[in-house]
């Protein structure tokens, strides 16, 4: 048989009728459902008259617009309604709907890999973008638009053309104080945020490898903002002692046979990509975005770029734009960027691992009197582990705000909002003009960045702050 | 789903690479839980201004530009997030089509359910297109998807590529939920043998 990637295998297990110059219809073993971009799809089965195909491979959340103050007193009633409106639905279709009373709540790419909905080689799909994390256990994960949500409601597949596969190969170990967040950012501001658009990346290499799970997922999170389908990286030990035990993951017996099928997903010896690129990561520093696309990043000892050193007009024109708007001149060190709030939290590094590490710069010092920085939890299983390890404690005596979980001003649905102005270091995924409130300004770094940036009131080098020996004894 | 064959329209150049769906439909307005009504905030942090009054500079404020239906765009326009909001907001303010060098695959996608058609072109023909949009009064094209072409009323004339099945279900305003049920009988004979 033909050596193939993982890609292919998981592509070749779910494709249930390919035609000649028509897309492969795809089918789909979880499909992940939310409040914001699910109304207009099961409207639509409504009017048609259809059932959702398989309400038991469907799992909802509410996410986005969920307070993180008072999480019960949602005051925008047209957020109200679109919660509302997905618990009616999922009652009416039967959808299993983890709402704000469940202990299960949270982003929904926080909860799924938690409750163990996530498993290698399965094909996953949600009305949103960042649905790439789940690709951190080899499954093909990917975000999709309403009509698309409606489809697989009541097909429970997709018609889908078939991806290019790139391998985006990491040499060396990240060292010291450089996190898988920054591993992603310095690819990003590398290779550009379409260079991989039309293509399925599968992560390989040493430093992937001993990458934990949140760091996978972190990783696979962002890989659609350098324009990826999806992002892969094939499971491994890692994985399934991640799994093991999960709610939702098979048990005893039946555990380890599921863990033999997925070691068959990896890639074959012999088996060739359409493109291949090749990272150093021991070269890679802590990074700090400067401008309003996810790619517009650079390494905290450096500066804010001249837009003059960009190769094309587009670009310098771009980078004109951005630093306008991000109100910074040309050559200011990073490091001296000064800073009004702080959101430690999201799909991308809102998970315990993040907030062990933000919690590990914290301890023991205080938040700038001129910031407000946020701590929000990805899920509520994330906030409870948080909590009964101490972590909460150690941010609010550092006087971070300790919050409840749910997306938050990772896109600022609900209340958690920048004003015109404001200039945030955030942990999530973009830092488009306006995602975090109109007129915000908003810099993507890691949690530890972030947590170092609330205390020192701008940017620094987190790797100065570290000390390797103390960290391996409080936080492992 | 309403189909595209051919049509002809004024063109706006918007020249920004990286035209996110942020920036298309801000968050604030995927609350609603309809599919229509999302024209009216397109663009809206570049069309006005905190106040609500309009900012004059920008492209489709310019009254010479309010008419048209075709929007020139610069490199990976549509990415980021995967909201259809950003699709459904240009088809209701009157836009037909999108022209880029580039599209973030998401967006891309979504144009197709929504009778819009998303046209990759080079470079140098979105830069031709460009000088042409901001340089003559009323700037207008012809896209035919029939022909795969689009063409001004000056000889220009560019072919463009698109896959044939998704030309194939614009061009007969198909349902993709319909076509897929075709397919009932692979699909739960899978399901059994998965079972």
């Amino acid at each position: 048989m033909k050596a193939r990637t993982m890609f292919e295998k998981i592509w070749d297990n779910h494709a249930i009728h390919e035609e000649a110059g028509k897309p492969s219809l795809l089918y789909i073993d979880l499909h992940l459902v939310h409040e914001v971009t699910s109304p207009q799809a099961f409207e639509g089965l409504r009017l048609a008259g259809r059932k959702v195909r398989r309400p038991e491979l469907t799992f909802a959340t509410m996410d986005h617009n969920v307070p993180t103050a008072d999480r019960f007193n949602v005051k925008d009633p047209i957020s109200r309604q679109q919660m509302e409106t997905l618990t009616e639905n999922c009652q009416e279709f039967g959808i299993t709907l983890a709402d704000l009373n469940s202990p299960d709540q949270g982003i929904v790419h926080v909860i799924g890999p938690e409750l163990g909905l996530t498993h290698p080689g399965k094909t996953i799909v949600c009305g949103d973008s960042h649905t790439s994390t789940h690709g951190a256990f080899g499954a093909l994960a990917f975000g999709i638009g309403t009509s698309e949500v409606e489809h697989v409601l009541a097909t429970q597949c997709l018609q889908q053309l078939k991806p290019k596969t790139m391998e985006v190969r990491v040499n060396g170990d990240l060292p010291f104080g450089v996190s898988a967040k920054d591993l992603i950012l310095a690819i990003i501001a590398k290779y550009g945020t379409d260079f991989a658009t039309g293509y399925v990346i599968e992560y390989t290499g040493a430093a992937i490898r001993k990458l934990t799970m949140e760091e996978r997922m972190t990783v696979c999170n962002m890989t659609i903002e350098g324009g990826a389908r999806a992002g892969l990286i094939a499971p491994d030990e890692t994985t399934f002692n991640y799994l093991k035990g999960k709610r939702y993951v098979p048990q005893g017996e039946d555990f380890l046979a599921a863990v033999e099928a997925w070691k068959q997903l990896v890639t074959d010896e012999g088996a060739t990509y359409d493109t291949v690129v090749e990272i150093d990561a021991t070269q890679i520093a802590p990074q700090v975005t400067w401008g309003t696309s996810p790619g517009m990043g650079t390494n905290i000892t450096s500066t804010v770029p001249n837009p003059e050193s960009f190769e094309t007009t587009a670009q310098r024109k771009a980078a004109q734009d951005a630093l306008a708007y991000m109100g910074l001149e040309p050559g200011t060190p990073m490091n001296e960027i000064k800073i009004d709030r702080v959101f430690i939290g999201s799909c991308t590094n809102g998970r315990i691992e993040d907030l062990r590490k933000a919690a590990e710069v914290a301890k023991g010092r205080k938040v700038s009197p001129a910031v407000h920085a946020m701590v929000v939890p990805g899920s509520q299983s994330v906030k409870q582990l948080a909590e009964q390890e101490g972590l909460h404690l150690i941010f609010q005596e550092a006087g971070f705000d300790w919050r409840e979980s749910g997306c938050s001003m990772c896109l600022a649905m609900n209340p958690d909002i920048l004003s015109e102005g404001e200039r945030c270091a955030s942990t999530s995924n973009r830092n488009f003009e306006g995602r975090q409130g109109r007129g915000g300004r908003t810099h993507l770094v890691s949690p530890e960045m972030a947590a170092a940036a609330a205390i020192a009131g701008h940017f620094v080098d987190v790797r100065e702050w570290k000390n390797e020996n103390v960290s391996k004894e409080v936080f492992q | 789903m309403n189909p595209f064959v051919i049509h002809t329209g004024q063109v706006a150049p918007l020249d920004r690479v990286n035209v996110d769906t942020d920036a298309i439909i801000p968050k604030q307005f995927l609350k609603r839980i309809e599919r229509s009504g999302f024209g009216q905030f397109l663009f809206f942090e570049w069309r006005f201004n905190v106040d609500g009054t309009p900012i004059d500079s920008f492209i489709l404020n310019t009254p010479a530009y309010k008419d048209s239906t075709i929007l020139l765009a610069r490199n990976n326009f549509g990415c980021g997030s995967s909201r259809e909001h950003a699709p459904w907001a240009l088809t209701d303010y009157g836009f037909r089509a999108v022209i880029a060098p580039s599209f973030a695959d998401i967006f891309y996608n979504n144009c197709f359910k929504n009778g819009f058609l998303p046209i990759k072109l080079s470079e140098e023909q979105v830069d031709e297109l460009f000088k042409r949009a901001e340089s003559r009064e009323n700037y207008q094209l012809t896209i035919d998807l029939h022909e795969q072409v689009v063409k001004d009323n000056e000889g220009l004339s560019y072919p463009f590529e698109v896959d044939p099945y998704r030309r194939y279900c614009l061009l007969n305003g198909l349902d993709d939920i319909g076509l897929t049920l075709q397919y009932e009988d692979k699909i739960s004979a899978y399901e059994a043998q998965r079972s």
